[in-house]
């Protein structure tokens, strides 16, 4: 390993370059492009994403549909467009419900501490030890797939990390000077947690939401594409990636541009998520 | 590492291994409607129906229901595959090693991309080879695992034809080989998310006040780096792979279904298709069990490794 | 004469930081004679530990030094690394001032110290595990062949201390730069170790900079002290001639406020106002705006350290205008 040979001690701590600001910038024009889209697909798409065009089949990526066309003739560029909005959806529904019941419920805790943190301590550990992926699939079977089975599947178990994020820092900003002097000034409880401990513990938990949306997509299109999610022939990219795997062969394109599509959308919300990170930081 | 220390931990787990079972349990009272019906399937009559409430004694109250169910877990009895007609433990014993085998070989792979990758990217830190790494490693953790899964297939598997586009062979060489491609699908995600924490935990270190007493010494670089830096790289290897079994899991779930591979992962799959209650039950207990195992490991390893760990 | 030990010429260090360049070190000049004991003191953030680290080019980028550091003939702050490595630790060792962060948590006692001892000694095995016992046992630490294997947690803090000190002393160094090593600890502690050092000194013939807050330390064992002021050398003098005839306002101010006779040592008392910010100093002397003694002409130009009488140097325009202090170094706790 190269690494070991050079004075490597010797070597720069060189100061952070203004980068942050510039992955932050690039993650939300990034943003701005996915929710443009799922908002104006009919504007931005030239076909439909559902209608069978029994003319163009298995097209490859030409002047006429840049991404190809799959098995049906439904022009690929189109349906990831449509596809969009049903992804963007996913993100956004398997993050917010832990998000808010998560943080609520880590700040009560951590705030009342004692016997309350000790019990959602215990379910976490709980929670914790299933799986990730095989909680939410089992429970996926027993409800049913769809995507709304989905969501209350993530639900259960998504807000462990919300809770662990945003009571840690209760927990220490409950020491800070402000709560003291709250509680010296004779301000209530809940004016004291809701005002003044919550926004400020919340800013890890709204940076973990960022890479948590990332994580949702994965989950959605793992879903979609195993067939638990959903369901064809809604145009979403997992969904649409196992609509082309049995034409990996000779027809790539259908698989391989919502692929790309799931990719991009995941490093637009870890951008943003870094660059929130690096923003809320204190310190560079 | 204090006895007292590991028997705590030992204990702790009773309880949890309990609370599993709970979860377990009442998952499958969520299937709506009638769960034997369900359990049934096609066979549903209503002798049929009766008969198995009997059997599986879903007439009495839950609380005894539960006693049964704990009572048969304990018996190594998780009952048995409704379209296999195999008892749910044989079916997973046979299949288990698969799925353990390529959760070690990923884990072997990810470790050897990340560590070095890095240790290289702490090193020069805020350079372009460090930016270079990241970014990478970022897309990677953005990648789906069933697009990586089938874009390898077909890349390496179909088109180039270096490796098996499936199955998992019969010697250790053969596992080594069918397993590659679905180890490196799991790998590359692993590296990803161990390269993320790994590089801040190394960036910490060096930047310690003990390193620069270190550099004070007179010691060479590669002693720093060995004893001091790749050290406490290693505590924080062990305890990142040890969080991420799940994951692992889980993802053993994609890859087998990606790539044809005869391992639980696959299994359950299959069984959520075959509305195979009896087996997702079972596999949801065992893998729970196992990862409650693993985290046990985890931090007994943790705690022989770090002297401070049992403090906390 | 004989030739310094260690010469020190315009050591500067500059400290990039988010809210600007941090000028930590300003042009500081001082010889080291061989065996002679420096007492290095000044407030917290005047610069001594900065100083300290730079001597063996301990900083790391985007830190800068410049100046010449020479020792053995070489410049050390230009030596190859190589070079750099045999003398750290080998004939310079460092004593650090924080010996809760500077011992690696992960590691025995007994594998820091070895690692030294394996190093410049060339010791391995069960002689460095002998000698480690050894040095452990000489800077006081009860059953030292038991606590090798214990991890820097499990001991106390001032068994940390003395534990640094056991691996600083490991290679048997010419030359020893002690960032404030006696401040953890208790009186008696403090009195063992600082013997331990002098007695070192003579056995050695080592010498030594001694960083420290304490007042009394430094008559007890300094020969010569340089006091230090926003980073820069304000005075140097020998220990009798600064207790009793201090040339610059600010170690005026140091002596005037320690306790009377009687009281045993304390740490310096604070002089009204702060230390000067080292990101944007303003021209003239440094301690003007907390100076009971300045003029115009102090806010002018900044002073340099000039030599007022033979062997004694100030930075201070009205030197001579300091009274003489009754003080002698029994009442300051000798
Ligand atoms: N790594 C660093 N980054 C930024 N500023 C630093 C760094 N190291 C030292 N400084 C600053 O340099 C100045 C001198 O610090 P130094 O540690 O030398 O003080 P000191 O005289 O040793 O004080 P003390 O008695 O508290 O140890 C201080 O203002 C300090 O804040
Ligand atoms: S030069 Fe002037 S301001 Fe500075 S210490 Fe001397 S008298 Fe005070
Ligand atoms: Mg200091």
């Amino acid at each position: 390993m190269t690494t070991m040979h050079s004075p490597a001690l010797e070597v720069a701590v060189r100061p952070r370059r203004r980068m942050p600001k510039a992955t932050l910038l690039i993650g939300l024009v990034l943003l701005l492009v996915l929710i443009v889209a799922a908002i104006f697909p009919q504007y931005l798409a030239r076909y439909s994403p559902t209608d069978f065009d029994y003319e163009a089949i298995l097209q490859g990526p030409n002047a006429k549909h840049i991404f190809g066309t799959d098995n049906f003739g439904r022009d690929i560029l189109s349906r990831i467009i449509y596809g969009t909005r049903v992804d963007m959806q996913i993100a956004i529904f398997t993050t917010l419900f832990p998000f808010i019941f998560g943080t609520l419920l880590g700040a009560l805790t951590g705030y009342l501490g004692k016997w309350s943190d000790a019990v959602v301590g215990r379910i976490a550990d709980l929670v914790v030890v299933f799986p990730f992926l095989v909680l939410v699939i089992a429970i996926v079977a027993v409800l049913g797939p769809g995507l709304n089975n989905m969501y209350i599947a993530v639900s259960a178990v998504g807000w462990v990390s919300y809770w662990r994020l945003t009571r840690g820092e209760v927990l220490t900003q409950k020491k800070a000077e402000y709560a003291q002097a709250g509680r010296v000034l004779g301000y209530s409880p809940s004016r004291i947690l809701l005002r003044h401990l919550l926004p400020n513990a919340v800013s890890p938990a709204i940076v973990y939401l960022m890479t948590d949306m990332s994580l949702g997509i994965l989950l959605g299109a793992s879903l979609g594409y195993l067939g638990l999610g959903a369901q064809p022939p809604t145009p979403e990219w997992g969904v649409m990636v196992a609509d082309g795997k049995n034409f990996m062969a000779t027809a790539w394109w259908i698989s391989t541009f919502p692929g790309l599509a799931l990719t991009l959308a995941g490093v637009t919300f870890s951008l943003i998520g870094d660059g929130l990170a690096d923003a809320l930081r204190p310190r560079a | 590492m204090h006895s007292s220390y590991v028997i705590r931990r030992l204990l702790q787990i009773i309880p949890l291994f309990l609370a599993v079972m709970v979860v377990v349990f009442v998952l499958i009272h969520f299937i709506p409607g009638d769960p034997v019906s369900a359990i049934l399937g096609d066979r549903a009559t209503t002798e049929n129906v009766a008969r198995a409430n009997r059997e599986l004694g879903l007439d009495k109250p839950l609380i005894v229901q539960f006693g049964f169910f704990v009572n048969q877990v304990l018996h190594g009895n998780l009952g048995e595959s409704i379209n296999l007609k195999v008892p749910v433990l044989r079916l997973m014993l046979d299949r288990l090693p698969v799925t353990l085998f390529l959760d070690v070989y990923a884990s072997v792979l990810g470790v050897v991309m990340a560590v070095p990758l890095a240790i290289l990217a702490a090193v020069r830190r805020n350079t372009w080879v460090d930016s270079l790494i990241r970014a990478v490693f970022q897309v990677g953790l953005s990648l789906p695992g069933f697009y990586v899964a089938l874009q390898l297939l077909t890349l390496l598997g179909a088109r180039l034809g270096w490796f098996p586009i499936g199955g998992y062979g019969v010697t250790f060489g053969d596992h080594i080989y069918h397993m590659f491609l679905p180890a490196l699908t799991l790998g590359l995600n692993l590296a990803a998310i161990l390269v993320r924490t790994l590089r801040n935990s190394v960036i910490e270190v060096l930047t310690a006040e003990y390193v620069d007493f270190a550099r004070a010494k007179g010691l060479r670089s590669r002693v720093i780096m060995t004893r001091h830096v790749l050290r406490n790289a290693l505590i924080a290897t062990v305890t990142l792979l040890g969080l991420n079994v799940g994951g692992l899991i889980g993802g053993a779930v994609i890859t087998e279904t990606v790539f044809a591979i005869p391992g639980v992962g696959k299994l359950m799959i299959d069984a959520i298709f075959g509305r195979d209650y009896p087996v997702i039950q079972g596999l949801t207990l065992v893998f729970a069990v196992l990862v409650s195992l693993v985290f046990l490991a985890t931090d007994l390893i943790h705690a022989r490794l770090d002297p401070r760990a049992e403090l906390s | 004469m004989t030739a310094p030990h260690l010469s020190v010429r315009d050591l500067n260090v500059r400290i990039p930081t988010p809210g600007g360049v941090l000028h930590a070190v300003r042009g500081v000049n001082f010889d080291l004679m061989p065996g002679e004991v420096l007492g290095l003191v000044g407030e917290s953030g005047s610069g001594k530990s900065v100083t300290l680290r730079s001597l063996i080019r301990l900083h790391r980028p985007p830190i800068q030094m410049t100046g010449t550091v020479e020792y053995g003939g070489q410049n050390l702050l230009a030596a190859s690394d190589a070079k750099l490595r045999s003398v750290r630790g080998g004939q310079i060792s460092m004593i650090f001032q924080e010996p809760m962060s500077a011992l690696n948590p992960v590691l025995t006692v007994g594998e820091q110290i070895g690692e030294n001892l394996r190093e410049h000694k060339g010791l391995r095995g069960r002689a460095a595990q002998e000698r480690a016992a050894e040095l452990l046992d000489l800077t006081g630490i009860p059953s030292p062949r038991a606590r090798l294997s214990d991890y820097p947690h499990q001991f106390s803090g001032g068994m940390r201390q003395r534990a640094m000190i056991a691996i600083a002393l490991a290679s048997e160094p010419q030359l020893l730069l002690a960032d404030e090593p006696t401040t953890a600890l208790d009186v008696t502690i403090q009195d063992q170790i600082l013997r331990l050092l002098l007695r070192l000194r003579e056995e050695l013939h080592m010498s030594v900079i001694l960083v420290t807050h304490d007042l009394g330390v430094v008559a007890q064992t300094c020969d010569r002290v340089a006091v230090m002021y926003g980073g820069r050398l304000v005075e140097t003098a020998g220990v009798n001639d600064l207790f009793h005839a201090p040339k610059h306002a600010y170690t005026l101010g140091l002596l005037q406020s320690l306790p009377g006779a009687g009281e045993h040592r304390r740490p310096l008392q604070p002089i009204p106002g702060g230390p000067p910010d080292l990101r944007s100093l303003p021209p003239g002397c440094p301690f003007a705006p907390r100076c009971a003694y300045v003029t115009e002409a102090c806010r002018t130009g900044e002073p340099p350290l000039l030599e007022v009488a033979p062997g004694r140097f100030s930075a201070c325009i009205h030197y001579d205008e300091l009274p003489a202090l009754k003080s002698t170094l029994e009442e300051v706790g000798v």
